[in-house]
């Protein structure tokens, strides 16, 4: 296999407790720490590995979104991806017109695998791979959990409601990642200096057949409703005494 | 008037009870008929389930022997078919349903709403974000048909009881041969499902091991709970990942949740907000889920777990 493309989105960092604006427009982001979406890290991570096995001879990274993501991009090509594709956006874009612009980006790369995170943790969606694999009319494998390619087939474990079921599908295939199919590396300073000389292109979104209106506007943010405060009880005795008088436990 | 279509869950025999819940949010879409989609290889058993749900108009029984196994790339394609003259097509927020959905939404051509929380209007839907931090409410521009999927703890399953007409259906669509099935691995138990359980008794990182998790599982069976844990708990090897409850696991609301062990980061708490009561055992008493738990124990586990066996044993 030759090439893997691999795509990341910039999310508000895992870490950042989340507040909504008082006027319900938005979530405040202003001043809060953005990362690689984490899931999106272990997409990345999975890329490294296959070519560091022999899997493939190229990594490719993209993101769609404002200038700041090429900070994102850069970190990726820290932790080791070859080179770098940014697709300047500004503003919402939505699952289906992210799934159109890297199908324009696999027109041009010709990728034997894409892997992308199942979910972003910031809309929480969990679309963008599934419609990306029907749109490139190719076979999707989501949740994975273990990936292992051998020619141009790929078996792919996957995290399921049941348990664990595994598929093989035919390459190019997608494939979305789940928390469990590796830990990504580290970046050690010099690779980032190194990552500073590697390959940063722009392409442009009306090159790629461009963003749609959006289909699922959002009217309004609010924060969620939240519980009452309990209360604390001394021993195991009183515990069960309380949830017995709720008829929780007989 | 909204023609509503629900892809089925279910496993060849039995129906899953997401569907029944799907059902229940499409009953919210007003004046909506409900029509219930069941693919299988032989799915009269599963259609019969279906045609019982309150709220349901008809079910629509799509027999193929393709569709021995839920493959999204296989379904999607069939639903988007027998879309033709819906309004809105609906499956639950399980992994089969996130899936399946967006692969429908995409080749249906429109954007897909995900976890509907809260129905307000014929394409008007409220749902979570950032781990359920915020909540959105969100409108579906007019044209293609609102593609979304249910989030199941948020409402009841429908009843048993009535009987709608089931429709074999035939379906003329080539099937892609790139994506095959090859094994699941479940785990079997006779515990309650933990999706639908009504009690369920959870467990973090402090258990330590395999071996002392298992204390939870006696606890659990005393009260006949289903047992989930926290991401952190699977990771190190604790428990099958099928256990986990959180914003990337499951998202349950059992009438009550016993956390053990489990600090609280909000990923967890967002699977487990929906539980009609919470109570948290925990050595640290500044650990977050503390401030969600209706009831809280400070102390050690591996002490207050025996005593809650023997207590809950003795009567």
């Amino acid at each position: 296999m030759k090439k893997v493309l691999v795509c990341i989105k910039r999310v508000v960092d895992f870490n950042v407790r989340i507040r909504v604006k008082p006027d319900g427009s938005g979530v405040v982001t202003d001043g809060v720490k953005m990362s690689i979406n984490p899931f999106d890290e272990i997409a990345l991570e999975e890329a490294l590995r296959i070519r560091e096995r022999g899997g493939a001879t190229e990594v490719v990274v993209a993101t769609i979104g404002p200038a700041d993501c090429q900070q994102q991009l850069r970190t990726a090509l820290a932790m080791g991806a070859d080179r770098a594709l940014h697709v300047p956006a500004d503003g919402q874009v939505e699952p289906l017109a992210a799934a159109r612009l890297i199908l324009g980006l696999i027109k041009r790369e010709s990728p034997e695998l894409v892997i992308l995170g199942k979910q972003a943790i910031d809309d929480d969606n969990n679309q963008t791979g599934q419609m990306l694999a029907a749109l490139w009319q190719r076979p999707q494998a989501t949740f994975a959990s273990k990936v292992e390619l051998t020619g141009d087939k790929a078996k792919v474990t996957r995290e399921v409601d049941a348990g664990l079921e595994t598929l093989e599908v035919d390459l190019p295939a997608v494939i979305t990642t789940d928390l469990r199919l590796n830990e990504p590396r580290y970046v050690k300073l010099p690779d980032i200096m190194k990552a500073k000389k590697k390959p940063l292109d722009t392409v442009q979104t009306t090159d790629l057949g461009g963003v749609g209106a959006p289909q699922v506007k959002v009217l309004k943010y609010e924060s969620p409703p939240q519980r009452k405060k309990g209360v604390m009880v001394k021993d195991a005795a009183e515990l069960v005494n309380a949830l017995r008088r709720k008829g929780l436990v007989s | 008037m909204s023609q509503v279509l629900i892809v089925a869950e279910h496993d060849g025999r039995k129906l899953n009870p997401s569907t029944a819940r799907c059902v229940t949010c499409a009953s919210g879409i007003e004046g909506a008929q409900i029509a219930v989609a069941v693919f299988a290889s032989q799915g009269a058993e599963v259609a019969a389930q279906a045609a019982q749900l309150k709220g349901v108009t008809r079910v629509l029984q799509i027999d193929n022997p393709a569709n021995e196994h839920a493959l999204a790339a296989t379904l999607a394609p069939q639903v988007v078919a027998l879309a033709q003259g819906f309004t809105h097509v609906l499956g639950p927020s399980t992994t089969f349903g996130k899936d399946l959905m967006p692969r429908i939404a995409a080749l249906l051509g429109t954007t897909q709403v995900s976890d509907i929380m809260a129905v307000d209007g014929e394409r008007r839907f409220r749902r979570p974000i950032y781990a359920g931090n915020a909540i959105i409410t969100v409108e579906v521009a007019q044209g293609a048909p609102v593609v979304a999927t249910v989030r199941t703890a948020s409402f009841e399953a429908a009843p048993a009881g009535a009987g709608a007409p089931v429709e074999q259906q035939q379906l003329s669509v080539d099937l892609p041969a790139h994506t095959r099935f090859v094994s699941v691995s479940a785990a079997k138990t006779d515990r309650p499902d933990l999706q639908t359980a009504a009690r369920v008794i959870s467990g973090g990182r402090a258990l330590g091991s395999a071996e002392k998790f298992e204390m939870l599982y006696r606890l659990a069976d005393r009260i006949g709970a289903a047992v989930g844990a926290s991401r952190a708990a699977v990771d190190a090897g604790y428990a099958p990942n099928d256990l986990q409850v959180g914003q990337t696991g499951k998202i349950i609301a059992p009438e009550l949740y016993v956390a053990i062990g489990i600090s609280g980061a909000i990923q967890h708490l967002t699977g487990i907000k929906d539980a009609r009561t919470i109570v948290a055992i925990n050595k640290d008493g500044e650990a977050p889920i503390f401030e969600i738990a209706d009831y809280g124990l400070v102390g050690d586990l591996f002490t207050i777990v025996p005593e809650l066996e023997q207590l809950l044993s003795a009567n």
